[in-house]
């Protein structure tokens, strides 16, 4: 039957991508550390830190995935949770510099002494604990995802009407950030960070652990994801996808489903902005732009809505394509480029490159079946999952 | 000096004398105190600012406007005074003959910043009695401001001829300013200028009776129920104040959202590329407006209305043209053509920043809607009353369009229901078409309103999306009058928070209670009702 060789060729494609992964988190550390500098095979390190970056914008497509691509909700926010998480991270890293600041201030980072702070504000307190600062990474996000996610649902605010008001949400975010006293650096953000759990942050083995670390946890974040999907509460979020009325009519709670899934996504992106930071160096309130989100959703649907392994693998091709063509004399079409993806996506490639893939795979599959059982007097009845609001 | 003791005191009666009458100037005190400039010291240059201001003397004006600017010349041997003018030409300054060339060994009367006020306050007085009535007002103004003593003659006089009320007025202000100031003012003097200052009543008036030190008890008294008054009065029109700027920020996010509205209501679809649409329109005026200033200077004030059916034209066209070419092909998938307008938006962005070039391009108010007047407390510009004007009459030829109209008709047929609709004979896309080029078109129109307030740059429709997202999601969808509210409500509480907890947080603030308010009534103010479980 056709839902079998959808998981048979999905589990296929899973196991490919989990290797990939893998390989890359172990391989190019190791060949950016030990071959010699200048080597054929050397992965310079100015490269390991920009797919690091890469690695965690696809857990941030993977959390965005979970949530559109399998339960409908089309977050234009997320941005927001990710630069929270980013913002949580910094602050540990800020407290981190300690006495080496510019005013060589030992607890009140630089902007603070420049603001004429006399003392730390609450809400550092703790910062100076890494695995605090890693708990809030998950909290903050997931905190702010479940109180949003509870007004949210509750009142059965869906569709268009989320996307706008999650996108007001990271607004309203973006504007408070800017300013300087609201205790997070203003405009200027949280950055020349020095030292990462003892290790200093610049340093090549340190980038190439926190690459190693970022393949990791897209790994986890993966298997999570698939975990949630492949159960029972999964498929009630595909049919909250497909039809929310009736899968309420049949008696389940709806709300709890989406709000679940919302605030696991949101800790995901909280994550992958906590990983993003100490291999950007900088994390400052533009990460809030709406612009952002829309554009992690983007490399969602180019990979494909409800593959998983298409987001990932989407937020790759689109940000190694922006590297590509913003840093060449094309730099100038980029938007163009960017704008064009958006609208050929939705109208030509509705289901993503690997969404296609599939299909195409399916259909070759099923035409090898039909000749092969042509005799036989019994056909199968194939429909193909539908993709519906 | 007390050498010159004796003639600066008979200067100080003949000038007396001299004001009294109104007689022309004699010779004598009048080039002695010009003289007096050439002593290169500050006391003295004071007194013959004194002087010379007072002296009635046609000459007076140029010289001290000129000292003002530096330009008057003095030269310390021959005494001799000269005004050089900023064409050149020089005279001099006792006689008014003019002189073929500044000796070298002249050099500009030095001032301090006593001096700057003294001759501040001399020009003041000097034009009180100025042919110009523009310019009588505004130095009866301008005395007000410096209070100084010594303007406290030319204000009596100019007040007795005065006719002109306003600017009556304005010198009853200005001669209470300097009497509440004036330490040898008698009491009943000082009670009745307090009183004149609480019924001018502004903010001015305020800072005057606050800092004006030790006075007798019963002025204090006086001066603290006038304070109280004047404060009062001015809660109240600070309140006016709030409102306007709010009917004003209201009426702007009413012209962006109006489009918003008519293509959400009627087609459900969300278009990201709205505020391109807007900035499209703004780009349109600048491009009259260029023309008309390269071709025919003379239609300047006219820009407008050639801009706004232009911009109305342009939007709407490539609206159309958007519809057909994309958002058709996504009718039942608004999240995804949520997407494909974003991408739309930044396609339009990057095409008008590679056109016109990233920076912001000048847009002028034509005379008719720069300048202010005022109302009452209440500063009022033009350009505001006028968009707020001109927002309600393009809401209610809209209104009447979709009430009156067989487009109107269809339109609100297929808002109400797009099936049956279609069953009735109505050609549903073609409305679909219609309807999205005319929410374009009106993004257009807002564009050349927003040209006249805001700077013109690609960015420029980016910042209006999320405030009129706000304004739609607000009001409800489906019908204007929600648009309509939603508009001026959004409007007026940001302005009252503004002055409570500032800009930006006021507008977060304003974010965080529509997100709430829309857990209470997820479809808007005035939501549509209808059977459907799903919209």
């Amino acid at each position: 039957m056709t839902p079998h060789m959808l998981t048979r060729s999905l589990d296929r494609g899973a196991a490919i991508f989990l290797a990939v992964v893998a390989a890359c988190g172990i391989l190019i550390p190791l060949s950016n550390l030990l071959l010699p500098a200048g080597s054929f095979l050397q992965v310079p390190t100015y490269l390991v830190a920009l797919w690091g970056k890469y690695v965690c914008y696809a857990i941030l497509a993977l959390a965005i995935d979970l949530i559109w691509g399998y339960c409908g909700i089309l977050s234009l926010g997320h941005g927001a949770f990710f630069a929270l998480g980013g913002y949580a991270m910094g602050m540990y890293l800020m407290r981190q510099i300690g006495a080496r600041g510019v005013y060589g201030n030992p607890i009140l980072p630089d902007f603070m002494v420049f603001l004429n702070w006399q003392k730390l504000p609450w809400y550092w307190y703790g910062f100076d604990m890494f695995w605090f600062a890693a708990l809030m990474v998950l909290f903050v996000p997931g905190l702010l995802a479940f109180c949003f996610g509870w007004l949210a649902f509750r009142s059965r605010v869906t569709g268009v009407y989320l996307s706008i008001i999650t996108q007001a949400m990271t607004y309203a975010l973006l504007l408070a950030f800017f300013r300087n006293d609201f205790g997070f650096g203003g405009n200027n953000g949280l950055t020349d960070f020095k030292d990462i759990l003892g290790f200093n942050v610049q340093a090549e083995g340190t980038r190439a652990a926190l690459f190693a670390l970022s393949c990791l946890a897209l790994i986890v974040g993966f298997l999570i994801c698939r975990f949630i999907v492949s159960s029972k509460l999964g498929k009630v979020l595909i049919a909250v996808r497909d039809a929310e009325s009736r899968t309420r009519f049949l008696g389940y709670r709806v709300e709890s489903y989406k709000l679940f899934v919302f605030t696991v996504s949101a800790c995901m992106a909280g994550v992958a902005g906590a990983l993003y930071v100490p291999q950007v160096g900088i994390i400052n309130p533009s990460e809030f732009a709406p612009g952002n989100s829309i554009e992690a959703v983007i490399w969602v649907a180019v990979g494909g809505r409800g593959t998983l392994v298409g987001a990932a693998l989407g937020a790759v091709v689109v940000n190694y394509a922006k590297t590509f063509f913003t840093s060449g004399v094309l730099a100038p079409y980029w938007l163009f480029m960017l704008g064009a993806l958006f609208i050929l996506v939705t109208l030509l490639l509705p289901k993503g490159i690997v969404g296609t893939f599939i299909a195409w795979w399916e259909s070759s599959n099923e035409k090898r079946t039909a000749a092969a059982i042509a005799s036989a007097a019994v056909e199968d009845g194939v429909a193909e999952p539908k993709m519906v609001e | 000096m007390p050498t010159n003791l004796s003639a600066r005191f008979c200067t100080f009666v003949l000038s007396l004398f001299l004001i009294a009458f109104a007689l022309p100037a004699f010779a004598g005190p009048f080039e002695d105190a010009v003289a007096k400039f050439a002593n290169d010291d500050f006391s003295d240059t004071e007194e013959a600012i004194g002087v010379v201001a007072s002296s009635g003397n046609t000459l007076a004006f140029p010289i001290i406007s000129a000292l003002q600017d530096g330009r008057l010349m003095a030269d310390p041997d021959s005494k001799k005074v000269y005004v050089t003018g900023a064409d050149g030409k020089s005279i001099d300054a006792a006689t008014g003959q003019p002189v073929a060339s500044v000796p070298d060994s002249a050099s500009a009367v030095r001032l301090n910043n006593r001096l700057r006020r003294s001759v501040d306050a001399a020009l003041g007085s000097l034009t009180l009695q100025s042919p110009n009535l523009g310019t009588r007002l505004q130095a009866a103004q301008s005395v007000f401001k410096s209070h100084e003593e010594t303007a406290l003659e030319a204000v009596d006089g100019a007040l007795a001829k005065e006719t002109n009320k306003s600017v009556r007025v304005a010198l009853g202000e200005a001669r209470a300013a300097i009497l509440l100031f004036k330490s040898d003012a008698t009491e009943v003097e000082k009670l009745e200028a307090v009183a004149t200052l609480k019924a001018r009543g502004d903010q001015e008036a305020l800072a005057l009776l606050t800092g004006m030190g030790d006075q007798p008890e019963s002025v204090t008294k006086a001066a603290a129920s006038a304070i109280g008054s004047i404060q009062n009065s001015l809660a109240v029109w600070s309140t006016v104040q709030n409102a306007w700027y709010g009917l004003s920020l209201g009426s702007v996010l009413l012209l962006a959202a109006i489009g918003l509205a008519i293509t959400f209501g009627v087609m459900g679809v969300i278009n990201m590329a709205h505020g391109e649409m807007v900035m499209l329109g703004a780009y349109t005026t600048f491009v009259v407006q260029e023309v008309i200033r390269t071709r025919f200077p003379g239609l300047f004030d006219y820009s407008l209305f050639i801009a706004v059916p232009l911009a109305f034209l342009v939007s709407g066209a490539i609206g159309v043209l958007i519809e057909r070419s994309i958002i058709r092909f996504l009718y039942g998938r608004p999240l995804e053509t949520l997407l494909a307008t974003w991408g739309l938006s930044l396609v339009l962005q990057q095409a008008v920043r590679t056109m016109f070039g990233p920076t912001n391009r000048e847009v002028g108010n034509p005379s008719w809607m720069s300048g202010a007047f005022e109302l009452g407390q209440i500063t009022i510009t033009y350009n505001r009353l006028w968009i707020l004007c001109f927002t309600l009459a393009v809401f209610a030829i809209l209104l009447a369009m979709l009430r009156y109209t067989a487009l109107g008709l269809e339109m609100r047929a297929v808002t109400q229901n797009r099936r049956m609709a279609a069953s009735m004979g109505i050609a549903t896309s073609r409305v679909d078409a219609l309807t999205f080029g005319l929410g374009s078109g009106i993004a257009g129109i807002a564009g050349v309103a927003l040209s006249q307030i805001d700077n013109v740059s690609p960015n420029l429709g980016q910042s209006y999306i999320i405030d009129s997202f706000m304004v739609v999601v607000f009001g409800g969808v489906g019908n204007l009058w929600g648009t309509l509210v939603g508009a001026f409500t959004l409007g007026i509480a940001n302005k009252f928070l503004e002055p409570i907890a500032g800009a930006v947080l006021g507008k977060i603030a304003i974010l965080v209670l529509i997100i709430l308010f829309i857990q209470k009534r997820p479809r808007g103010l005035f939501a549509l009702k209808g059977r459907a479980v799903e919209a």
